[in-house]
């Protein structure tokens, strides 16, 4: 099952032919084969790593019946790209582009308003269902498929835990990375929700971080219902000091949230386990086994 | 990026916020002559620094006479205001703020950012501005309300219903607050915080104090950013980082943290804390670094003599592989005269290559296998005052 992506998904990508997008594109293909063309305005008709170019989005899904999006254009212009993929109407948009302007993000998020696509991202590593499907800049070596679904905010974070489950024998049933910045597609919510639904995850791990209100939101959502499998969540900044950016977005102090310590104990709360550090997911994980 | 007071004020000025006179003085003698300029019975004087929070923190003073401004100018400059925003060791004040002192009826509180869900611009607004509005919005969430700002045109009404609300009134009002939308939308700003916005005891609406946050990932779009930004707030080494792609935050302790991704280096921090030690530094490798980049915020670290040890805690991913971090390293150490000892968590893509070329290039390095074990380890040389 997996969530949002699996082997039936076509991807195109969105910038194939530039430096990144050649390099990913190739490395996403090499591991599964879900890439069926590219779009890039001018280069239609034309082939780029195997695969044919075409000069849209609508074009590229009419001719190869994709259905999801990887969007790797610089920051100028990747706001107007993921538009044109969900004005395509095509299913899943990831954008692994960074520093991409909020105004430009507060348009995507416009348009997603009355379409049906589900965006990943932007500003991060993308989703992974280990062994079907790639679509982001994640290493794959230290994955595997399995039961344990994660939703994060932060790339190579994730990629250590990851690898501490392959390590210990646990493998992943998907991984998404709902990015870095303020505004972003799909967040944990809509992540736990799709996990729930999912037959192969049996727990799903959120690893967070100060900023935002998606821990929060997750937190208030776990609370509502009885959801029926272990969660397990790690934040991490408890020690960054207030009011200094730290790397990804934070938000307005008065909007609410954002303190490690706020959002670990309103998780705590809703029932998630807490793990207490980046080295001890794997071994929270095995806590919520053990107790079940 | 947050702008200072008196440019967030300016920008606002241009799209029609009223504010009160004032000029920006560096001596107390500059304070003493430029207020003469202003036309006021009574002045304020106001820290510039980028935390909030001042006013509660004593950073905001009110003189009847120009020497007073210069006594008050005196006290404030150079001094180092900490507030509930600031770093424990607070903020150097290097300028002052002079302005009319204004006579107010009532203050209140608006602020436009993103609704993170929506993302959408929405406006914050309050009956209680002023200098405790932060506390006091912590303690009771129904003292902001919420206001979700729409394209269409025939929101203003809502707009003004919902004004109303919190009991800011009148047509002027509105024109403040729309022309405050207006300068949110058209200059790439993430943020814009009136507090207070006042009704002063004449009837007019007057922003007081003002927070502006640039986007700095639209400097692209916008050269004057960069002017703007300057000499705001960044230590030297933080802006140094910047341009080599990596996000350098300073800190007290005396642990050198060198991590790719911000999540990671939180984590890192975290784990550090936890153990006992203190971070130097926030650091994220972004994932666009080259080598020479990484080689770059290694040697801030290095020439940073707070730093006793170096914690390299990496995982490989994608364009930043473990070895591209460990050459950046070991370009650093060939370089700098002051070799720190370093402990290193080196995972992910290229991870051997990686703790083989620190090993090979003779880096005084010692490799763990967990994060645990390095932070541990580090915590113990930096405890220790051992130096290498």
């Amino acid at each position: 099952m997996a969530i949002f992506v699996n082997s039936d998904t076509r991807v195109i990508v969105q910038g194939m032919t530039g430096r990144s997008g050649t390099f990913y594109t190739d490395q996403s293909a090499r591991y599964a084969p879900c890439y069926v063309g590219g779009v890039r305005p001018g280069k239609g008709g034309s082939q780029h790593l195997d695969l044919p170019m075409f000069n849209s989005v609508k074009e590229a899904m009419a001719e190869t019946g994709a259905n999801a999006s990887m969007v790797i254009v610089p920051a100028p212009y990747a706001g107007d790209a993921m538009i044109e993929a969900i004005e395509a109407g095509i299913g899943v948009v990831v954008c692994v582009t960074e520093r991409i302007p909020q105004h430009d993000m507060s348009r995507v998020k416009k348009a997603l308003q009355s379409s049906k696509t589900v965006l990943i991202g932007p500003n991060s590593q993308g989703i992974l269902t280990p062994g079907q499907c790639k679509i982001g800049v994640m290493p794959t070596r230290l994955t595997m498929p399995g039961n344990i679904g994660i939703a994060s905010r932060s790339a190579s974070l994730t990629s250590e835990i990851v690898a501490q489950f392959s390590k210990a024998g646990m493998g992943q049933s998907t991984t998404v990375g709902i990015g870095g910045d303020t505004l972003h597609g799909v967040n944990f919510v809509d992540c736990l929700k799709h996990f729930r639904d999912d037959d192969e995850t049996e727990a799903v791990v959120l690893i967070g971080e100060i900023g935002g209100r998606d821990e929060e939101e997750a937190a208030a959502y776990l609370a509502s219902l009885d959801y029926g499998k272990p969660v397990i969540a790690l934040v991490v900044g408890r020690f960054a000091p207030r009011g200094r950016q730290m790397g990804h977005a934070g938000t307005l102090s008065v909007l609410g949230g954002g303190t490690a310590q706020d959002k670990i104990s309103c998780l705590r709360d809703a029932g998630a386990v807490i793990a207490e550090n980046a080295d001890d997911v794997v071994a929270a994980v095995k806590r919520t086994q053990a107790a079940g | 990026m947050m702008l200072s007071e008196n440019q967030s004020k300016e920008l606002l000025c241009q799209y029609g916020v009223l504010i009160p006179e004032g000029r920006l003085a560096h001596t107390p003698e500059q304070a003493e002559k430029l207020c003469k300029d202003i036309k006021a019975r009574k002045y304020v004087v106001k820290a510039q620094i980028a935390a909030g929070g001042r006013g509660l923190a004593g950073g905001i003073k009110f003189a009847a006479t120009p020497s007073a401004v210069a006594n008050e100018a005196r006290t404030l400059l150079n001094s180092k205001l900490v507030t509930e925003q600031t770093a424990a060791a607070g903020e150097t004040v290097h300028s002052v703020y002079v302005e009319a002192a204004i006579d107010i009826a009532k203050n209140y509180y608006i602020a436009i950012s993103f609704d993170p869900n929506s993302g959408q611009p929405i406006l914050l607004a309050s009956a209680a501005g002023g200098v405790e509005f932060e506390q006091l919005a912590r303690m009771d969430e129904n003292a902001v309300k919420t206001y979700l700002f729409d394209d269409k045109p025939e929101t203003r009404d809502e707009l003004i219903a919902f004004l109303k609300g919190v009991g800011i009134e009148g047509p002027e009002a509105v024109e403040t607050i729309c022309n405050a939308h207006e300068a949110f939308c058209e200059n790439d700003l993430t943020l814009v915080e009136i507090n207070p916005f006042v009704r002063t005891a004449d009837g007019k609406w007057m922003a007081i104090d003002a927070k502006i946050a640039l986007d700095r990932n639209a400097s692209f779009r916008r050269p004057e950013f960069d002017s703007m930004v300057e000499d705001l707030g960044m230590s030297s080494s933080e802006t140094e980082a910047q341009k080599s792609n990596i996000n350098l935050v300073k800190l007290t302790g005396d642990i050198g943290v060198v991590a790719n991704g911000a999540g990671l280096g939180l984590a890192t921090n975290d784990m550090i804390t936890d153990a006992g030690g203190k971070p130097a530094n926030f650091m994220d490798i972004r994932t666009t670094a080259r080598s020479f980049d990484v080689a770059r915020g290694v040697e801030l670290l290095l020439s940073d003599p707070t730093v006793k040890v170096i914690l390299l805690n990496i995982h490989g991913g994608g364009m930043t592989a473990a070895d591209t971090v460990a050459e950046g390293v070991n370009f650093a150490y060939s370089r700098a005269a002051r070799k720190l000892p370093v402990v290193a968590h080196i995972s992910g893509h290229n991870a051997e290559w990686g703790i083989n070329i620190l090993r090979d290039r003779q880096v005084p390095v010692e490799i763990f296998d967990t994060m645990s074990g390095a932070i541990n380890r580090v915590v113990e040389i930096a405890s220790s005052g051992r130096t290498g």
